[in-house]
């Protein structure tokens, strides 16, 4: 018995080496417009104490939740598992596997190491090729077991699809309640599925439009609790906040700058608004646009070289992109109705907007240069879109008609298709996705 | 740690792979609460107590000479007084800024009680319908404020006494998603914020 689980082993490890690293059978095309779901399984991770059964369980939940949302896989249901667990110290027994034709196969076993750590390990097994496709281990402090199943889905869905994932990731909103004529709005955070939900921030003031820097550690947001409604900046570790700076006039629209040193925002001068860059380190401003009328909604490129912007220059609100100098402002919105709230995708190839026009919001993407425009979403009120770390999923806000309209926030892929809604214990408005959380060994 | 066989290269990589994660970036410990003055307060209503009747003369037979107060007595140079004889609310066209003729003559108005009552201060909230999003809607707010307070400066209202705020579309009073609701919340509102009579 030993030694074929030895040759077995050696096998594996072979396949490892020399099979699965050059290619892999199972994977996905998510560029392709149409493709099959991957069947996966998701065992009940292994635990041999009786402390840390009930989060080996939980963990395995989230990771189905995760690839199920995504609408890339087709996460098969425990109930319908033939045979035992497998032992993650074994190969599966893959047989068993291809009965209910799973195509992959997710293993897992966590070890309490003392009582501040665990360690969570995890195998993705290719069922019809017989492989190991990948393997992690992961440490972590017992509270923080959901951050574990957020990178082993991350590891998931990398190693099938090709590309980076984005469930280690967080989302800040705002949390709404209240009738339209008289809501409160409080900025809050939640990890990307919904959970973990915690206010930033309390206190009487408005709060707006919040936005994450690259290290997803501090965000800029518009607040109403001052003299005059400006532009913060909060550090979301240690809860330290202040103001960007003292300027004329209000400040609104914020956007950090890809490598994190800048900040583009809108300044408003005698209802004139401007989109001004701020230097974080000098502390320094300077205008980019100087066109009267509206200019808003600035937006960086993913190389931090270009701004995309909002202006109602040429008569209706509409896509400008410029240097992020201010020079070379080129319009590239050409289609039927007014377009505003431009979101650069952070793999560089797309701008997420919101349009309207017939009574109707929508949120569409759009080539960098305007072409290929395509709707994803369309109601009452779709607006303010943001997108997911690997360009791939985007959120945006849909408020219901009404005195009592509801907003909500939802998830849409690129494709335009898998529309959800994403769970909120109240109203939720404006979010913005964070990037990848910064991680040790990454 | 356990007889667990990993693969040779995979197991360099894994080992090197992830070890701490949580105390990077766990959820924000504690958040900085601070305390802040609210802002200005829009639209007051005006802390009207109407004076209690004088008491008739004992012995006289001829009439009163103080009447009671009639019951929609307004003070002058109060908030109410300034709602009443000016009006405090413009409105604007779907993505207009531009002042109608009507806005004009209620900005007039404005400015002519501002010029009776020296010491009053006024800050004009921007406003819009919901159809817009959130950032264009705050220019245009911001647009509107500013168009009614360059009018009551051109009326002759130091500029020093006015000053402009927008709430976009996050402030509207009335809630329903039709023409009447929108055409009520795109407005410019002049608030007067100091320097106006209690009673």
């Amino acid at each position: 018995m030993t030694r074929i689980v030895k040759f077995l082993t050696t096998f594996v490890a072979l396949l490892a080496l020399f099979g699965a690293s050059a290619h892999a059978q199972l994977s996905i095309d998510i560029t392709k417009s149409e493709f099959d779901p991957i069947r996966i399984a998701v065992t009940d991770f292994q635990s041999d104490d009786a402390r840390t059964r009930q989060v080996a369980e939980d963990i395995a939940g989230v990771i189905r939740a995760n690839l199920e949302r995504s609408g890339l896989f087709d996460v098969l249901e425990p109930k319908g598992f033939v045979g035992t667990a497998p032992d993650i110290r074994y190969q599966p027994t893959f047989a068993d596997w291809r009965v209910i034709k799973a195509q992959g196969l997710v293993v897992g076993r966590i070890v309490r190491e003392s009582d501040s750590r665990l360690s969570v390990e995890y195998r993705l097994w290719d069922v019809y090729g017989e492989s190991q496709l990948e393997g992690l281990r992961l440490g972590t402090s017992p509270d923080n077991w959901r951050r574990i199943a957020h990178q082993i889905s991350d590891s998931i869905y990398k190693r099938l699809t090709g590309e980076d994932g984005y469930f280690d990731s967080r989302i800040v909103y705002i949390a709404e309640s209240g009738p339209k004529i008289d809501r409160t709005k409080r900025l809050s955070i939640m990890d990307q599925d919904g959970a973990n939900v915690k206010p930033l921030l309390s206190g009487p003031g408005m709060v707006l439009t919040p936005r994450f820097d690259r290290n997803a550690q501090k965000i800029a947001y518009l607040s109403y609790e001052g003299r005059r409604p400006e532009v913060y900046l909060m550090d979301i570790e240690t809860g330290r906040r202040e103001k960007l700076g003292a300027f004329d006039g209000m400040t609104t629209s914020p956007r950090f700058s890809p490598d994190g040193r800048k900040l583009v925002f809108t300044q408003m001068n005698r209802g004139n608004s401007d989109i001004y860059e701020f230097d974080l380190a000098n502390r320094t401003s300077k205008a980019l646009t100087k066109s009267p009328g509206i200019d808003t909604s600035p937006s960086y490129s993913a190389d931090g070289r270009k701004i995309v912007f909002n202006s109602d220059r040429g008569g209706t609100p509409q896509l400008y992109v410029m240097d992020a100098s201010g020079k070379n402002v080129k319009r590239i919105s050409f289609g039927k109705g007014r377009y505003t709230a431009p979101v650069w995708s952070p793999r560089g190839d797309k701008i997420a907007f919101t349009k309207s026009g017939g009574g109707r919001f929508s949120i569409g993407v759009m080539n960098t240069d305007g072409s290929a425009e395509r709707t994803l979403s369309s109601s009452y009120l779709d607006e303010g879109p943001t997108w997911a770390p690997n360009g791939r999923v985007v959120l945006f806000t849909r408020e219901g008609r009404g005195a009592n309209g509801l907003s909500t926030i939802w998830s849409v892929d690129l494709t335009g298709r898998n529309l959800r809604k994403v769970p909120t214990p109240t109203g939720a408005s404006d979010p913005a996705w964070s990037p990848l959380l910064p991680t040790r060994g990454r | 740690m356990n007889d667990f066989n990993f693969k040779p290269v995979k197991l360099a990589v894994l080992m090197a792979a992830i070890s701490v994660l949580g105390a990077c970036a766990s959820a924000p410990k504690q958040v900085e609460q601070v305390q802040v003055p609210p802002p200005p307060k829009p639209v007051e209503k005006p802390v009207f107590t109407k004076p209690e009747p004088m008491p008739q003369a004992e012995a006289r037979v001829q009439e009163p000479v103080f009447q009671p107060l009639p019951e929609n007595y307004v003070a002058p140079g109060s908030v109410e007084d300034f709602v009443a004889s000016a009006g405090d609310r413009v409105f604007f066209g779907y993505d207009q800024s531009t002042l109608t003729s009507q806005a004009r003559d209620i900005l007039r108005a404005q400015a002519n009680w501002l010029s009776s009552y020296p010491q009053a201060i006024a800050v004009i909230g921007g406003h819009a319908d919901e159809r817009g999003t959130r950032e264009y809607n705050l220019s245009l707010g911001e647009k509107r404020a500013s168009a009614v307070k360059d009018f009551l400066v051109s009326q002759g209202v130091s500029p020093d006494r006015v000053t402009t705020v927008s709430y976009g579309k996050e402030r509207p009073i009335a809630g329903g998603s039709d023409e009447q609701s929108w055409a009520l919340n795109r407005n410019g509102h002049t608030a007067i914020v100091a320097g106006a009579y209690n009673s």
